[in-house]
């Protein structure tokens, strides 16, 4: 098995960096560092799928000449460029999920001063516990 | 009873250490509730005559302790789970076919397809530029959609808070502003803006015949517009690039991409001819609506990465 995973040596750090950022997404309690964890999980994406894609001693998909004015169009010269679409497509998604996600984590330090997320949740129940009890205040000065 | 005991006791105490003999009908104070973090407010089976029973005594014991026994729980649960996952996916990675061989499953017919008929069929030298926009054109418009309802809603959850520190006069800049006035970040910028714009721009116009195309190319027409924003301050940018120029060129650069390839998928299903030329392969004016639409989506990404670097340090675009 030890001989197969050297063959597919990039298949393999893909898995273990994904591995990798998927620990760090449950076990950090900064929020930025959680958005870090997703990163590498998504770099570990694009390596596998590059690597998916590859073809030993073939070039990139873009066509070449043939030194007659015409254009070598033969399959067998030109690596998978179905892989590099999927890359792009999941390297603009990360893009923008990281940006959503560091805009929200913006909020919630302005909202709670804090970016770990204990803290911040801590402080969260603390205020509804207070406006509950604001509440309860209330009612009973209805009722007296 | 309990009480009379708790006196005789006292008592025998008092004995013992030598002190002098209390007052008859002495009242003894109540032990206080033990206070207790993150708990409810104790009630009366709190009070010191009131015998705990298992439960409640497992119920003080994991309020106390509770939280910490969680949190050695869960990190041990998310490392064996990690490990799990990892080591079952490294299974399946050594039953993988072997890396790089043109055998593999992945190197199928579709591929040949691509490659062989790519050319003809779009007019573009760079097939993965074929690919992604006339192919899978479709795709392409989701991910630019994606990424401008991204910066969109950045835009948003950011302007808001914006114009609540206004009200509460606590001016608009979030962060401390550089001090745009160093002669040798202006010196260096003014002469590699240019050279950032061209590069971007050959990439974004030479992407159906080169590697690169509206997405990289976009990046680097943005990196250009951040190096301008950080040598020449933010002011500087906004005379020709405020929130209002944003969303025009984006939205308008989406509804072109919208429009065209419409056009494109309604003669493809109905087996109209189009009147956009392939052109040959190899010239900048092929690859038909490809060139036009790596130019809307180079619009859009350098202004939505320019977006959020603007978002994220100033509050605003």
């Amino acid at each position: 098995m030890l001989e197969k995973l050297f063959l597919n040596h990039y298949e393999a750090a893909a898995v273990i960096l994904s591995g990798i950022g998927l620990t760090n997404l449950l076990l950090q309690r900064n929020l930025i560092k959680k958005i870090i964890g997703l990163n590498i999980m998504d770099t570990a994406v694009y390596l596998f799928l590059a690597a998916k894609g590859y073809v030993e001693g073939r070039a990139a998909p873009i066509l070449l000449e043939n030194g007659a004015g015409g254009w070598l169009r033969s399959s067998a010269l030109y690596v998978n460029p179905v892989p590099a679409g999927l890359v792009l497509t999941g390297i603009v998604v990360s893009v923008s999920v990281t940006a959503f996600a560091l805009a929200l984590t913006l909020k919630v330090y302005e909202a709670y001063g804090t970016l770990n997320i204990d803290e911040a949740l801590l402080k969260m129940t603390q205020e509804q516990e207070e406006i509950e009890s604001e509440i309860e205040n209330a009612e009973e000065k209805v009722l007296v | 009873m309990n009480e009379e005991l708790k006196i005789i006791w006292r008592r025998f105490f008092d004995w013992v250490m030598g002190n002098g003999p209390r007052p008859e009908n002495e009242v003894i104070p109540p032990e206080a509730p033990p206070d207790l973090p993150f708990t409810r407010k104790p009630k009366d089976k709190y009070s010191r005559f009131h015998e705990p029973t298992l439960r409640e005594r497992y119920n003080n014991w994991l309020e106390l302790h509770g939280l910490h026994i969680f949190a050695i729980l869960y990190s041990a649960m998310s490392i064996l789970v990690c490990v799990v996952i990892v080591s079952l996916l490294l299974v399946t990675v050594a039953e993988l076919p072997p890396f790089g061989h043109e055998r593999n499953p992945a190197n199928n017919e579709v591929i040949r397809r691509y490659v062989e008929h790519g050319g003809f069929e779009t007019g573009a030298q760079n097939i993965v530029a074929g690919l992604i926009l006339d192919y899978r054109a479709f795709d392409t418009f989701g991910e630019s959609a994606v990424l401008f309802t991204a910066a969109v809603s950045v835009l948003m959850l950011l302007s808001a808070s914006r114009s609540k520190n206004n009200l509460s006069g606590g001016g608009g800049k979030r962060f401390h502003s550089f001090s745009h006035d160093d002669a040798i970040l202006r010196n260096v910028a003014s002469l590699s803006i240019p050279i950032i714009l061209m590069l971007g721009c050959t990439v974004v116009i030479n992407g159906h015949l080169s590697p690169g195309g509206g997405f990289s190319g976009g990046a680097i027409l943005s990196a250009a517009l951040i190096l301008c924003a950080n040598a020449y301050g933010f002011d500087h940018v906004h005379s020709f690039l405020n929130e209002r120029t944003f969303i025009f060129s984006s939205s308008t650069a989406l509804m072109i991409y919208a429009m065209s390839k419409g056009y494109s998928f309604y003669t493809g299903a109905n087996q109209i001819h189009s009147i956009i030329p392939k052109g040959t392969i190899g010239n900048i004016l092929s690859g038909g609506l490809i060139l036009p639409l790596n130019i809307c989506v180079g619009l859009i990404v350098a202004c939505t990465l320019y977006g959020f670097y603007a978002l994220f340090s100033e509050g605003e675009i």
